[in-house]
């Protein structure tokens, strides 16, 4: 593909300096056989189709088997391969979140964060302001995204600076006693695995 | 002399946080893609992609979006592997852009 | 322990913000390939002990304004720590 027209746009654009630089890594790596046009299509719908389900499903499962919670708490990437999560060199910490302490993720460095797990991180992970800010002034942050944090409750922000990766085990919301797994995953979105927000309750 | 360097923003003032979502482009993707496949192939480290980000100048940093600091950070990364040469890539951008 | 305040270029992986404070640590998370040297196209061996260190907020920042038992918990290797 040589990108005349950039496909989604349906009309002709002039190439950034940016694009023409990714058309031409591009095309030089399929050149010399180290990449296939097709290798890069398939990794590019694998990542596509990664939202934060996975990471969900984690959770749900948490929320239910004790045991595998501990287990979860102990070796988060071992625990994770149990479900059939294949994720290769995925260093996960799982940290819990109890009525004492609320957990929120960072990498004030660049962007490190779970992909395997939550996808692509968003753009306001990335940002220079939530980057600067959320290990400085996290309670502020938190309201910005409408979570205010009781006074009585630690906060405790992880700058993934390293080579772990962070998920937070949400509370699970009271009156739902009962549900299954896929109901429960059903309350959790990525900002809660992120520990910017909290899942919802049942009457929400 | 104590050097802080650009990218290494923890703690620093900084405004509201702005959670817009932008809808990803095709070429992010691929950039994205491939710098995953090359890691995975083991022709250069994340960490190695991360110091090029890094050694960006300031104002490129702070203008340049997410994939933008990537794909030059990958062209870089793999210059320095010698998996392309910079020649190479210069005759491929004026090749490319020559067909538009 | 205390984080070295030291200011080296290259890639690095401690924060400015934490350089020269001083935290406990949380645990020790294995031992990986140093990031300083594989950016450096060298192969990072041999892998270096990392830990999670825990720093009270109100010890980092003067005008912090949170809960006084908030923290913050960073990554950080080994030869970037110190006895206290």
């Amino acid at each position: 593909m040589t990108d005349r027209k950039d496909k989604e746009q349906g009309k002709y654009q002039p190439l950034s300096y940016f694009q023409l630089m990714e058309v031409s890594l591009r095309e030089l790596l399929v050149e010399k056989g180290i990449l296939t046009e097709d290798e890069i299509a398939r990794e590019v719908e694998t990542m596509r189709g990664r939202g934060y389900e996975r990471g969900t499903r984690v959770v749900a499962r948490a929320w239910c088997d004790a045991a595998f919670k501990q287990r979860l708490m102990q070796n988060g990437t071992q625990a994770c391969e149990e479900l059939g999560l294949e994720i290769p060199a995925l260093k996960l910490l799982v940290v819990e979140n109890t009525p004492e302490v609320h957990n929120a993720i960072v990498c004030t460095l660049c962007s490190c964060y779970p992909r395997v797990l939550l996808g692509i991180p968003p753009d306001w992970y990335k940002s220079r302001n939530y980057r600067s800010r959320m290990v400085r002034e996290p309670r502020e942050v938190l309201a910005e995204f409408g979570l205010v944090i009781s006074e009585q409750t630690q906060i405790r922000v992880h700058d993934s600076s390293a080579d772990m990766r962070y998920m937070v085990l949400p509370m699970r919301p009271a009156g739902t006693e009962g549900w299954s797994e896929e109901r429960l995953a059903g309350l959790v979105n990525r900002d809660c695995l992120l520990g910017v927000a909290v899942p919802k309750g049942p009457q929400d | 002399m104590i050097n802080r360097r650009h990218h290494d923003m923890g703690g620093l003032p900084a405004g509201p946080v702005d959670r817009s979502q932008h809808e990803y482009a095709e070429w992010e993707r691929r950039v994205d893609a491939m710098s995953v496949l090359v890691g995975n192939k083991k022709l250069c480290t994340v960490d190695q992609r991360r110091r090029n980000i890094e050694g960006l100048p300031p104002e490129v940093y702070d203008k340049t979006g997410y994939y933008e600091k990537w794909v030059l950070s990958l062209g870089e990364s793999l210059i320095q592997r010698g998996v392309i040469t910079t020649e190479e890539l210069a005759r491929k951008m004026a090749e490319v852009n020559e067909r538009r | 322990m205390k984080v070295l305040k030291a200011y080296p270029p290259g890639h690095v992986r401690t924060p400015y913000y934490i350089r020269g404070h001083t935290g406990t640590i949380e645990r020790l998370c294995g031992a990986f390939p140093n990031p300083e040297e594989l950016a450096q196209m060298r192969n990072g061996l041999p892998a270096q002990p990392l830990y999670r260190v825990r720093f009270s907020q109100q010890s980092v920042w003067p005008d912090y304004r949170g809960s006084a038992s908030d923290v913050l918990e960073v990554e950080i290797f080994q030869h970037w720590l110190e006895p206290a």
